[in-house]
């Protein structure tokens, strides 16, 4: 950038103008950041929160409050390391930690939250140098870490505690209950999200509400819960049609589990994710098909987080394929 | 010419672009005013698309408005007119807005000058007669569209008669005539429509006919209603169709405005002739009108100084070659608040400090930028959000080819089409990043045009 003052007609006395000179564009929506961008996730995430809240009450403020503080923290220390300028202010350790927090049981202990944050924000994002430049998810590779090394934290009876006092807790989480009883939890319970979980995953309400706003907001590409939710509808719909006697239909399925969690929240975190609105619908095919093909057929009755780290590892292929056709390319 | 009912088409448009904030109000409600006749005017050899015209006078020859000084250096080309009176003086160089050295031929303004409301007369006002267009011979046109030294004054400054020229290889079908402007702040296409609409659809006519083309049609977006009324009454019974086009940057290029009004795709890397079309601004149409109805070169053109860091915002007839400091200093001045001064809009503009170069033909405005409309955040990384994408008009991917132009991988750009870019800026105004997106881009067509030769 180059500096000239100009001494034009300007009253005398008056400030003279300092002109800069730079490529064009010369405006910017100035409107729309990163950080914004980052807001309204957290935004999208407040009413997910609110029932995480009413739900699983004291479980869900500790966990929260645990993965956000140890997110943070290891966002500062990791930039630190690296000689950087603290990144905190964009928000994005804020929305993993957030993240994170829903995708795990409440009644986890605490070590288990902190060393996901820590793996989330050190293996998952600051090694690949940080914002933007992460190939995985960062809160599921958080997740998957603290899942495989605790395993029994986050296995089926990590969600449990009989002897609670918060209701949702003493019970089997719905996806689990089928597999091992056959019992199909009623669609008002899974809609409303009175029933156990992973923090976030109980209430398709609360997710469809922040999704659908995250989606206006194109903070959230909205192709990506489209073919997520197109998927698990077609092979939900398959599986019901040879298996007709099964209660659990398409509806339990896409208000069951985290389907809808992950489609709104974990698929669409754009730095993992396709960049073309085809890519982008291709990639939500595939969380959903995984994430069926995982119900359906492996010992894991939740499957988003494995779906959505393999969907991250095709990524890069995925924007290979949907280079689009330029207007008046043949 | 079918003597059919002035049609008008709604609300094309195109996929994609953005909508930055329009700005016209400085400058819209503010008629046409004559600059006074400067001292010293300064006409760059090379201000068009092609070869560098050619000086046909020397230091110390005295000029009058109108005569020729110097020819077109070939097909491509175009000569140039003496916008005043004078004197010519010896050949100096300057520094155009777009950064290019240019040689140039100064005059000092010397004896009597056309100036005020005749000069206005001259150029767009009076009458514009229809009659025997229809009858005129072709090549004629062409020819005097040619001697008048008339380009494109939307901004590419393309040799105009280099379009109209009949090819019976690539027939043209349709002329369209591009009234959008759809740069922010700028506002002298939209003035000249209001002023003298009737030249407009002159120039129009006779491109038509040169080109042999049936249709013509006039586009212009729809923040501009009152000049898509002046039109419409100017074009009745003419056959000339007007287009009102949704406002959305950018609009105005001409691959998005066929687009958007006859749906064809101009082929990647193509020209609007490869589909049968050929697109002219209204204010070539009305210079178009003004050279062949009443055999005057193009000596002069419509600019709007207008922005926020202007005192007195206008738009203004000014002589080709006239300083930018001559236009500002008319306008009042800067204002303390002006942080930047950008030849044309601020989208595709070029940010200048040397306000001493003359204006060129393709000149639209000069837009004054402040400190708040260029604020800009520091970059940060891109984290694939894919607004670009959304936004790029020519459906690329930006940020996959400016981040591999700044890793200088000439195949990975060329494999995302990187030449099919046309810097219209829709990716870097609208980057949560800040990245500088068409920068980069520019950087890498340079590579790939430099691996080319080898």
């Amino acid at each position: 950038m180059t500096e000239k003052t100009f001494d034009t007609v300007s009253d005398p006395g008056m400030e003279t103008p300092v002109i800069h000179v730079s490529p064009s564009p010369h405006l910017a929506d100035q409107a729309l950041t990163t950080q914004r961008i980052m807001l309204d996730v957290v935004i999208g995430l407040l009413p997910v929160v609110g029932m995480a809240l009413y739900v699983f009450r004291l479980y869900a403020v500790k966990q929260l409050a645990i993965c956000i503080v140890s997110c943070l923290a290891a966002e500062a220390l990791f930039a630190r390391m690296r000689g950087r300028a603290l990144p905190l202010k964009d928000f994005s350790a804020l929305v993993t930690g957030i993240i994170l927090a829903l995708s795990l049981p409440g009644p986890a202990p605490w070590y288990v939250g902190v060393i996901a944050s820590f793996v989330a924000i050190g293996i998952g994002k600051a090694i690949f140098g940080g914002i933007g430049m992460n190939i995985f998810n960062p809160a599921m590779v958080g997740r998957a870490f603290v899942m495989i090394a605790f395993a029994s934290a986050l296995a089926a009876s990590g969600y449990q505690d009989v002897n609670s006092s918060v209701d949702a807790v003493t019970q089997a989480t719905p996806l689990d209950t089928f597999k091992q009883t056959g019992a199909v939890a009623p669609l008002s319970a899974l809609f409303f999200g009175l029933t156990n979980g992973s923090l976030g995953e109980t209430s398709a309400l609360a997710c469809l509400i922040g999704g659908i706003y995250l989606c206006i907001r194109r903070s959230a590409s909205w192709e990506i819960p489209a073919g997520v939710i197109t998927a698990a509808v077609v092979l939900g719909g398959i599986t019901n049609l040879v298996d007709m006697d099964s209660g659990w239909t398409v509806l339990h399925h896409l208000f069951g589990g985290s389907l809808l969690f992950g489609a709104f929240f974990i698929a669409t975190d754009p730095c993992s994710s396709p960049l073309t609105p085809r890519g982008k619908f291709i990639f939500g095919l595939g969380v959903g098909g995984f994430v069926m093909l995982l119900r359906l057929f492996s010992g894991y009755p939740a499957g988003v987080m494995f779906a959505v780290l393999l969907m991250n590892s095709l990524t890069p292929l995925i924007n290979r394929w949907t280079i689009p056709r330029p207007l008046g390319a043949q | 010419m079918a003597a059919t009912q002035t049609q008008t088409l709604k609300n094309g448009t195109f996929p994609h672009g953005v909508h930055p904030p329009e700005h016209k109000e400085f400058s819209e409600d503010i008629p046409i005013e004559v600059v006074p006749t400067p001292s010293k005017v300064m006409l760059p050899l090379l201000q068009h698309v092609g070869a560098p015209s050619v000086p046909v006078v020397k230091a110390k020859d005295v000029v009058a408005l109108g005569d020729m000084i110097s020819k077109g250096g070939g097909f491509v080309s175009a000569p140039l007119h003496a916008p005043i009176a004078g004197k010519v003086l010896k050949t100096a160089v300057s520094t155009l807005p777009n950064a290019r050295h240019v040689q140039v031929i100064p005059i000092k303004a010397d004896g009597e000058q056309l100036e005020g409301q005749a000069l206005f007369d001259d150029v767009l006002g009076g009458e514009w007669s229809y009659e025997g267009i229809d009858q005129r011979d072709p090549q004629e046109i062409t020819d005097t569209i040619a001697a008048c030294g008339i380009v494109g004054l939307g901004g590419a400054a393309f040799p105009t008669h280099v379009k109209y020229t009949r090819n019976d290889e690539k027939p043209v079908d349709t002329v369209l005539i591009n009234g959008c402007e759809c740069e922010p702040f700028l506002t002298p296409d939209y003035r000249v429509m209001l002023e003298a609409p009737r030249a407009v659809v002159a120039g129009a006519l006779l491109v038509a006919r040169a080109a042999g083309a049936e249709t013509i049609i006039i586009g212009v977006e729809n923040n501009k209603p009152r000049a898509v009324e002046v039109l419409k009454q100017a074009a009745a019974g003419t056959g000339v169709q007007i287009a009102v086009l949704k406002t959305k940057y950018p609009q105005g290029s001409e691959k998005q405005l066929i687009t958007a009004v006859l749906k064809r795709e101009t082929p990647l890397g193509g020209l609007p002739l490869d589909v049968g079309v050929a697109v002219s601004n209204v204010g070539t149409a009305a210079a178009i009108a003004r050279a062949v109805l009443r055999g005057k070169p193009l000596t002069h053109r419509v600019v709007s100084v207008t922005g926020a860091g202007i005192r007195e915002p206008k738009n203004l007839l000014a002589p080709i070659g006239i300083s930018y400091q001559e236009l500002v200093d008319f306008c009042g001045g800067l204002n303390a608040s002006a942080a930047r001064i950008v030849s044309g809009g601020p989208m595709m503009g070029f940010a200048f400090a040397n306000l001493d170069a003359p204006i060129t033909k393709g000149t639209s405005g000069v837009t004054v930028l402040t400190a708040k409309d260029v604020r800009k955040a520091e970059e940060t990384a891109c984290i694939r959000c894919g607004r670009c994408v959304d936004a790029c008009p020519m459906g690329l991917v930006p940020t996959k080819i400016a981040l591999a132009s700044r890793a200088q991988d000439v195949d990975l750009t060329q494999r995302y089409h990187i030449m099919g870019c046309f810097e219209c800026g829709c990716c870097t105004y609208i980057c949560p990043a800040s990245i500088p997106l068409v920068q980069l881009i520019r950087t890498g067509k340079a590579q790939v045009i430099a691996s080319q030769r080898k």
